[in-house]
C-alpha cells in the first residue's frame, strides 16, 4: 500500500466498480447493479465461495471413501452429499463464474459500453444467490437435501420417503428451475449484446474467439434449456402433486425423463466447455507472442460443436434400453464431436510453436488445461464407443473422465482467465509466485485425484457408492490423497486473491502486451468502457509481430492511458 | 494425429521434432527434421503397442464370450489414443524446452496465421479415425448381440406376470399393483421351454396355476436337458435393496448360477426403481427399468465367481445391492439346480436390511430413505463371504 494519494483517470473514479483506494468500495456489491462489470465480480466472489463449499463436500466424500466400508457417515448422508457436490460445482459454481467472465470480458471485447439490457442482467444475477440460498436450505430441511444424484431420475428422486411437501428434492427441483430461468435470461441477453453491439469495423471475422465461443454456448443454452426446465417442473409435479409423467403406473415412462435431462445436460457441458475454449484461445496467443492459427477455422468449429452437441445425449442412454440402431446413431454423432475439437487442440498448439512462450500462471493453466482436455478427449471417445460404454458406463471410469473435462480442464481455464484478467478488471496484479504454486500444486492434484479413478472404473467400481470392495482400496486411497491436495492448492489461491485485491501492485493497462480492446482500456476499465469515443476496428485479432495496428488511430488510444 | 501430419511441412532452421510442425513449407525438406519425426513416431508406435499389452491388467477376468471383443475394441482405442497423446504431449514439451522467451525477451515469435494444407490434415485424419473406430465398434455391437427386445408393462405387477413371476411383494407401486400381489399366476414350468416365452403375454394367458410365497417347486423333471441349447429366460428382479434370480423351473436364488460356455437368456423387471445388472468380468451391464421388460442375452466363457453390482444409482443402500455370479461346468450347474429344488424358500442374507436394522438401533439417524423391501424369499441364499475373483 502506498501512502501518497492515488491518482486515478478520471473516468475510472466515477465507475460504479471497484476501484481500489476509491471510497465505497464494497457497497456497489450488494445492490442491484447494472453495470456489467459490477455483476460480472458478483457473479465470480460469490461462485468462488460455492466453490469452496462444493469443494469441502467433495473432501468429506474423499473422506468416506478412503477405506471400503461406509464409516464416517451413513450411507444417506453420503448420497444427499455427492447429489449436492455435483449440484453446487455445476450450477453455483461452473454455470455462474463462466456467466462473470460473459460479464466482464464480453463488452469490452467488442467496444460496448454495456450489456444490452441492464437491468435483465442484475436480474438474472439476482436469482443466482435466490436459488442458491434455495439450495443450501435443503440441508436444513427434514430429511435431508435431494439424494438422487444431480440427475434426479425418477421413480427414485420420486419416491419421498417423508412424505413431506417441502423436501430436499422438492427444493433442489425448484433450485434448477430458478438457475434455468436466470441462465436463459442471461443468454438472451450475451447473445444480444455480441449480436447487436458491436465496435464500429468489428465483423464476424474480426471478434475475438472468447465472443464466438461465448455466442455459441449462449445459443446452446437457448436450444436447450428450455427443455431441462420443462422436464423440472414435470418432474416437480410428479413429486409434488401426484402426476404420472414418469411413473409407469400411471401411464408415464422414466426414460422420458432421461431423454428431457440429458437433452440439455449434455450440451451444458459444450455450455461450460466452450466459453474455456475461448480463454484457451486468447491466452495462448498473448503468451506465445503469436497470432492465433487458423482463427477462421477456430472460430466456426465453435458452431461445429454447437450443432453436434444438439444430437448426441442418447449416448448417456447406451444401456437404458436403447434400441441398437440409436445407439449406433448417436455413438457416430458423438464421436464426430472429436473433428471439431481436434480443430482447436491442434490450432493451440500449432499456436505455442515457435513461438516465444511467457511462462506466466495463467499460460501454465492454459497449457496444463489443454493437456488434461487431450486425455479427457481420448477417454471420451473410449466412453462413446458403444460396447466400451457397456463395460465402464456408470464406473469411476466415467467419474475420472468428467472430473478431467469439468475440473482439469474447464476449471482449469477458469483459473488461467482469473490469472490472465485479475489486472484488467480489480486494477491490481495478482503474485506470480503465488500463483504457480497454486498451479504445481493444481495440476498434481489432479492428476493423483483423477487418473486412479479411471483404473478403479475399468475393475468394474460403479460411481455413487458409499462403500465398495477392497480390491478398489488402492486406487480410492491414492484419489482421496489427491483430493486434499486439492483443498490444500486453494489456501495460495485465495491467499493470492485477497491480498492481491487489498494490497498487490498497481496494474498497468495493458501488464502481458496483449492485443485486444479491452487491453485499450484503463485497469480497471471506467463504467461505460470507451464511452462515446468507440474505437473503429480496422484488423482481426491477434496480431503479434504481424505489425498493423488493431483499431484507427491506436496510438491516440495507447496515449491516453499513459496520462491516466 | 499431428505427428504423422508433420512431416511433409516439418522444415525449417531449426530440427522439427517428433511431432506436427506447422511452420514456414520451405522448398527443400530438413533431413535432420525427418529423421527426428520419424524416430518419434516410431518410439509413439512402439509406446502405444506396450500400453496396448497392458491392457489386461486393468481388467477383471474375461468371464463371457463378449469380454474379449470388447477388451480388443478397447486396447485398440488405448493404442490409439496413446499415440495422439505422445504426438501432442510431445509439441507441448518441445515448446516448454525451446520455444521459452528469454526473461527480457519482449519480442513477438513467427507470425504464422495459418497453414491450409495443416489445417485440412487434422481434420480428415480424425474424422477418418473416428468413423474407423464407430465401424469397428458396430461390427462388434453386431456380434455381441447382447440386447433383446423391451416390452413396455404399466408397473411392477404386470411386470412380473408378463415374465410369469408369482408371489412377489410389490413396494412402491400403485395401490392397484399392491392389490395384484398373489393373484398374479405362476408359469407352469413346462411352457417355458428354450425358444419360447418371448410374447409374455401369451405365458401369463396361457397359465393358470395359481401360487403364494411358500410354494415350493413341484416340477422334478429338468426344464431343459439340451446343454447347448439357450438356459432361460432367467427372470432378474432388481429391488431397493436386492438381486433375485428366478429359473425356469421356478427355482429362485440370492446367487445368479450359470453354467458355462452355454448362452442365456434374462428377463430384467424392476420392482421399484432403476436400477442395472452390471458384471464387470462380462463386461455386461443393463439398466433396470421400471415400466419396462428387458431382455437381455449373454454366455459365460469362464468357470469362477464374479461380482454383480447395481449399477445406476437407486438410493440410499444402493453401494451394499450386490451378489455374485457362479459360473460352473455343466454338471455343477444341474447338481445345484438339483439342490436347489429340494431347498425351502428362506430370506437370503441381506446388506441392506443389515445396514437399516443397525441404523434404526442408532435411533434411525440420517437422512431420509425409503426402508429396503424385505430381503427375498430364496431357494438360494447369498454367501456373503465367499471369495469373488472380478
Amino acid at each position: 500500500m502506498t501512502t501518497t494519494p492515488i491518482t486515478f483517470d478520471p473516468r475510472a473514479l466515477r465507475a460504479p466498480h471497484p476501484v481500489p483506494g476509491a471510497p465505497d468500495n464494497w457497497r456497489r456489491f450488494f445492490t442491484f447493479n447494472t453495470d456489467a462489470k459490477v455483476i460480472g465480480i458478483q457473479y465470480i466472489a460469490l461462485s468462488l465461495l460455492f466453490l469452496l463449499v462444493g469443494g469441502l463436500l467433495a473432501m468429506i466424500m474423499r473422506g468416506e471413501l478412503i477405506t471400503p466400508p461406509a464409516d464416517l457417515v451413513d450411507p444417506s448422508v453420503y448420497n444427499g452429499l455427492y447429489t449436492m457436490h455435483g449440484t453446487v460445482m455445476l450450477f453455483l459454481f461452473l454455470f455462474p463464474i463462466l456467466n462473470g467472465f460473459n460479464n466482464l470480458l464480453i463488452p469490452p471485447m467488442i467496444g460496448a459500453p454495456d450489456m444490452a439490457f441492464p437491468r435483465l442482467n442484475a436480474l438474472a444475477f439476482w436469482m443466482f444467490p435466490v436459488f442458491g440460498v434455495v439450495l443450501m436450505a435443503s440441508f436444513l430441511v427434514p430429511g435431508g437435501p435431494a439424494s438422487s444424484g444431480w440427475w434426479a431420475y425418477p421413480p427414485l428422486s420420486t419416491q419421498n420417503p417423508l412424505g413431506l411437501l417441502i423436501n430436499g428434492q422438492f427444493l433442489w427441483i425448484l433450485a434448477v428451475a430458478i438457475s434455468g430461468v436466470s441462465s436463459i435470461l442471461g443468454a438472451v441477453n450475451f447473445c444480444t449484446t455480441i449480436i447487436r453491439m458491436r465496435a464500429p469495423g468489428m465483423g464476424w471475422f474480426r471478434m475475438p474467439i472468447f465472443c464466438w465461443t461465448a455466442l455459441a454456448a449462449q445459443t446452446i443454452q437457448l436450444a436447450g434449456l428450455p427443455v431441462l426446465t420443462a422436464g423440472a417442473v414435470m418432474l416437480l409435479f410428479d413429486l409434488s402433486f401426484g402426476t404420472s409423467f414418469f411413473q409407469p403406473e400411471g401411464g408415464g415412462d422414466p426414460m422420458l425423463y432421461q431423454h428431457f435431462f440429458w437433452f440439455y445436460s449434455h450440451p451444458a457441458v459444450y455450455v461450460m466447455v466452450l466459453p474455456v475454449f475461448g480463454f484457451f484461445s486468447e491466452i495462448f496467443p498473448v503468451y506465445s507472442r503469436k497470432p492465433l492459427f487458423g482463427y477462421h477455422v477456430v472460430a466456426i468449429a465453435s458452431f461445429g460443436i454447437v450443432f453436434l452437441s444438439l444430437i448426441v445425449w442418447v449416448h448417456h442412454m447406451f444401456t437404458s434400453g436403447t434400441p441398437q440402431w440409436m445407439r449406433h446413431v448417436f455413438m457416430v454423432t458423438t464421436m464426430l464431436i472429436a473433428v471439431p475439437t481436434g480443430i482447436k487442440v491442434f490450432a493451440w498448439l500449432a499456436t505455442l510453436w515457435r513461438g516465444k512462450l511467457w511462462l506466466t500462471t495463467a499460460m501454465l493453466f492454459a497449457m496444463g488445461g489443454v493437456f488434461n482436455f487431450i486425455f479427457a478427449g481420448i477417454t471420451g471417445i473410449m466412453l462413446a464407443t458403444v460396447p466400451v460404454d457397456v463395460h465402464v458406463g456408470n464406473t469411476y471410469f466415467v467419474v475420472g473422465h468428467f472430473h478431467t473435462v469439468i475440473f482439469s480442464t474447464i476449471t482449469f481455464g477458469v483459473y488461467a482467465a482469473i490469472y490472465h484478467w485479475f489486472a484488467k478488471f480489480t486494477g491490481r496484479m495478482l503474485y506470480e509466485g503465488l500463483g504457480k504454486v497454486h498451479f504445481v500444486l493444481t495440476f498434481v492434484g489432479a492428476q493423483l485425484n483423477f487418473l486412479p479413478m479411471h483404473w478403479a472404473g475399468l475393475m468394474g467400481m460403479p460411481r455413487r457408492v458409499a462403500s465398495y470392495d477392497p480390491e478398489f482400496a488402492l486406487a480410492n486411497v491414492l484419489a482421496s490423497l489427491g483430493a486434499f491436495l486439492l483443498g490444500v492448492a486453494m489456501i495460495p489461491f485465495l491467499l493470492n486473491l485477497v491480498s492481491s485485491w487489498v494490497r498487490g501492485a498497481r496494474a498497468p493497462a495493458n501488464p502481458w502486451q496483449a492485443i485486444g480492446l479491452e487491453w485499450l482500456l484503463p485497469s480497471p476499465p471506467p463504467a461505460e468502457n470507451f464511452e462515446h469515443d468507440v474505437p473503429t476496428v480496422i484488423s482481426g485479432p491477434y496480431g503479434y509481430g504481424l505489425g498493423h495496428p488493431l483499431v484507427a488511430d491506436q496510438e491516440r488510444y495507447e496515449a491516453r492511458l499513459k496520462e491516466g | 494425429m499431428s505427428a504423422s501430419g508433420s512431416t511433409a511441412s516439418g522444415s525449417g532452421p531449426s530440427p522439427a521434432p517428433g511431432s506436427g510442425s506447422p511452420g514456414r513449407g520451405g522448398p527443400g525438406i530438413d533431413r535432420g527434421a525427418v529423421l527426428l519425426v520419424t524416430l518419434g513416431v516410431g518410439l509413439a508406435l512402439l509406446a502405444s503397442r506396450w500400453l496396448m499389452a497392458q491392457v489386461p491388467r486393468w481388467l477383471p477376468p474375461q468371464a463371457s464370450t463378449a469380454a474379449p471383443l470388447v477388451d480388443d475394441l478397447f486396447a485398440l482405442e488405448v493404442g490409439i489414443g496413446c499415440f495422439l497423446l505422445l504426438g501432442c504431449t510431445a509439441v507441448i514439451a518441445w515448446t516448454l524446452l525451446f520455444d521459452r522467451a528469454d526473461k527480457y525477451d519482449r519480442d513477438d515469435g513467427e507470425p504464422i496465421e495459418g497453414n491450409l494444407k495443416l489445417e485440412i490434415t487434422w481434420t480428415v485424419i480424425p474424422l477418418v479415425v473416428v468413423l474407423l473406430i464407430a465401424a469397428q465398434a458396430i461390427r462388434v455391437n453386431g456380434q455381441l448381440a447382447s440386447l433383446g427386445g423391451k416390452v413396455r408393462v404399466a408397473g411392477a405387477a404386470e411386470a412380473l406376470r408378463l415374465v410369469g413371476v408369482a408371489g412377489l411383494a410389490v413396494s412402491g407401486g400403485a395401490p392397484d399393483a399392491q392389490a395384484d400381489v398373489g393373484r398374479a399366476p405362476v408359469v407352469a414350468p413346462s411352457t417355458l421351454m428354450p425358444g419360447q416365452g418371448a410374447s409374455g403375454e401369451a405365458i401369463s394367458r396361457s397359465s393358470n396355476r395359481r401360487a403364494s410365497t411358500t410354494t415350493t417347486i413341484t416340477s422334478t423333471n429338468p426344464v431343459v436337458t439340451d446343454r447347448a441349447a439357450e438356459l432361460g429366460p432367467v427372470v432378474v428382479i432388481a429391488r431397493q435393496w436386492s438381486w433375485e434370480f428366478v429359473y425356469p423351473d421356478g427355482v429362485r436364488s440370492a446367487e445368479l448360477h450359470l453354467p458355462v460356455n452355454r448362452p442365456v437368456r434374462f428377463r430384467l423387471v424392476s420392482l421399484d426403481v432403476l436400477h442395472a445388472m452390471s458384471i464387470p468380468a462380462f463386461r455386461l451391464r443393463q439398466d433396470v427399468v421400471p415400466g419396462s421388460v428387458i431382455d437381455y442375452r449373454l454366455t459365460p466363457s469362464r468357470e469362477g465367481r464374479y461380482r454383480l453390482r447395481d449399477s445406476l444409482f437407486s438410493g440410499a443402500y444402493f453401494a451394499s445391492n450386490q451378489t455374485d455370479v457362479v459360473v460352473e461346468s455343466a454338471e455343477a450347474f444341474e447338481r445345484w439346480l438339483q439342490a436347489a429344488r429340494r431347498s425351502p424358500l428362506a430370506p437370503s442374507p441381506n446388506a441392506a436390511a443389515d445396514l437399516w436394522s443397525q441404523r434404526q438401533e442408532r435411533g434411525n439417524r440420517g437422512w431420509a430413505t425409503v426402508p429396503p423391501a424385505p430381503p427375498p424369499l430364496v431357494n438360494v441364499p447369498l454367501d456373503p463371504n465367499a471369495a469373488h475373483e472380478g
